[in-house]
């Protein structure tokens, strides 16, 4: 019982990186159609530039842990948040209109650019960043195994509850949100009321990128360790936990990326660590084949 | 932008002619809608109505021709510019033959949406706008407020928190023209606005485009249904493969032997002749 609570807050703790990234992939394919195979390691470039930020912030003797990562934060999402619209600007925004392969053959070529971008600036070794939060609570301990819950980890938690929570209300309740459910049900018809659509479509990947930037941060400081190629396993996982929400739901995303998250730790706990990615991805064969369009997708209405 | 001549049309077309292919869809064609009118543009189907259509909103550029749109911004050579330039420059908006809303937001967002113009100008101010800074609020409440004017105009007050989807239909063609008001427009180009409205509904919609029209925003109007261009049209153009064949008001149209020929003569069997002859 002990080590199946334990399982599930890990797991709940992953879910919640693995969902932050996935509301980039969710909005992106909301709103122009095309899966964005970058996201991944802007992530990547995400956790970089929090840990070049975090050995920075050292060396200027900013010893105020969470000054420092408030500071970390806005740097990473903000730098993050120029790659993202770099990324839309050069390899996306010239394809459109374009056949619907090319894009989607863009951002592979993205994807690789920015991991050997990375490669070569930082270096192919990994990079470990000593603990910045440690401790927690004991919750209980039964039969000699102590349930922990880090600081860590409710930080992780607390952050990603308050962005998504910033994220729906700027979706549901600001003229930009309605500008891109507008772009999302029909681009051409925003197009002639007046929204700026590529205006709208930048914005959406600067978001997706910030939020994917702060999940790099996060998965920075509870694992400890990054390299160059983190987003795309990352990435995938991310993906995977948008297509099993219903790719297109923010909420899916959300919901995806805990399913991912709980059946990756209860399978690597209970069976075997290494086929814990087999695991997650046969649950998703599983939901394609019985639910094809995800957890909370709607069914694609044919326009006439 | 040329400097602004008095008396030029709202909308001048120029020898307008738009070729896919080896087809000729519109040929030649020159007419003009006036400020303040009400302008139908009628024919038999595949006349080349709605092409016309798609050349004045951007949607094709045509093979030859001009689209001059005068009105107190400035002169638009609009055969020369993107669609959604046109919308938010020129101030030309449209509707199509079927309904585009935006099913899963409510009445009264798709109301808002197409305000967005004036409620965020650029990124800076959008970004303001998010966080509810520099003049957003006022901005907000006039939008609010004139989607309230049209809410009550298609008498649709009562649903604006429903999703538009879920609307009977009538009521989604209404909210789709009050939704092209909401962007501001000099010139509304309705594309068969009354397709598949029952008797009472064309009554209706009769009175709002005549509403809009005293309100000061001019509309070319294709329609199908004769009884509705025949009531509210203050000008007529008809067109036949491409072509002019008369232009003029109701009575003058409804007399002309060309006409009646287009409508009686090469036999389509989607035409009501009776309703044009009678």
């Amino acid at each position: 019982m002990a080590y199946a609570l334990q399982q599930l807050i890990n797991g709940v703790t992953l879910g919640m990186i693995y969902g932050l990234i996935a509301v980039g992939y969710t909005m992106v394919y909301g709103i122009i159609g095309m899966i964005n195979f970058a996201h991944g390691d802007i992530f990547m470039v995400g956790a970089f530039l929090s840990l070049i930020a975090i050995v920075g912030l050292g060396m200027l003797g900013i010893t105020s842990v969470p000054l420092a990562l408030i500071v970390t934060l806005l740097f990473a999402a903000g730098i993050a948040a120029l790659y993202g619209w770099a990324v839309e600007r050069i390899a996306y925004r010239p394809l459109r209109g374009s056949f619907r392969l090319a894009p989607l053959i863009s951002a592979i070529g993205m994807s690789i650019v920015l991991q050997n971008f990375v490669q070569v600036s930082q270096g192919a070794r990994v990079k470990p960043m000593p603990q910045m939060i440690p401790g927690g609570v004991t919750l209980l301990s039964s039969d000699g195994f102590a349930v922990q819950l880090s600081w860590m980890q409710i930080a992780i938690v607390i952050t990603t509850l308050i962005l998504l929570a910033a994220f729906t209300w700027l979706v549901t309740r600001t003229p930009l949100g309605r500008s891109m459910r507008a772009c999302e049900q029909d681009l051409k018809m925003a197009g002639l009321l007046g929204i700026d659509t590529d205006r709208t479509i930048s914005l959406t990947f600067v978001i997706g990128a910030a939020l994917a930037a702060v999940a790099g941060l996060m998965f920075l400081l509870y694992y400890g360790v990054i390299d160059f190629f983190i987003g795309f396993i990352a990435g995938v996982k991310a993906f995977t936990a948008a297509v099993l929400g219903g790719i297109g739901s923010l909420p899916g995303a959300v919901l995806g990326g805990l399913a991912i998250g709980l059946i990756e730790t209860f399978w690597s706990a209970y069976f075997s660590v290494q086929y814990k990615d087999v695991a997650a991805f046969s649950i998703l064969v599983l939901v394609l084949i019985f639910m094809p369009t995800g957890l909370l997708g709607r069914a694609d209405i044919e326009k006439v | 932008m040329d400097a602004v001549t008095t008396d030029a049309p709202l909308l001048a077309v120029r020898d307008l002619t738009m070729r896919f292919g080896g087809l000729t869809a519109v040929d030649m064609l020159s007419f003009e809608a006036h400020a303040g009118d009400i302008t139908a543009v009628i024919g038999p189907n595949g006349a080349g109505k709605t092409t016309v259509f798609n050349c004045i909103t951007g949607f094709y550029r045509p093979t030859s021709g001009g689209l001059n749109l005068t009105q107190a911004g400035g002169r638009f050579a609009l055969e020369r510019m993107p669609g959604h330039r046109i919308a938010r420059h020129a101030k030309v908006a449209r509707t199509f033959q079927n309904i585009r809303l935006f099913a899963g937001m409510t009445v009264l967002e798709n109301l808002l949406v197409a305000q967005h113009n004036t409620l965020m100008p650029d990124v800076a101010r959008g970004l303001l706008a998010v966080f509810g800074l520099g003049g957003y609020r006022a901005h907000e409440r006039a939008a609010v407020e004139l989607a309230r004017f049209w809410l009550d105009a298609i008498d649709l007050t009562a649903r604006a928190d429903d999703a538009a989807g879920a609307l009977p239909y009538g009521a989604q063609r209404r909210l789709e023209i009050a939704r092209a008001m909401c962007t501001g427009p000099v010139l509304l180009c309705l594309d068969e606005p009354a397709a598949g409205l029952n008797p009472r509904e064309s009554d209706e919609l009769s009175a709002l485009l005549l509403r809009i029209r005293d309100g000061g925003c001019s509309i070319l109007l294709i329609e199908h249904d004769m009884g509705v261009v025949m009531r509210i049209s203050d000008h007529i153009v008809v067109l036949d493969h491409g072509k002019k064949i008369s232009d003029g008001t109701a009575e003058q149209v409804r007399n002309d032997p060309n006409v009646i020929a287009a409508y009686l003569g090469e036999g389509d069997e989607d035409e009501t002749p009776a309703e044009v002859a009678q």
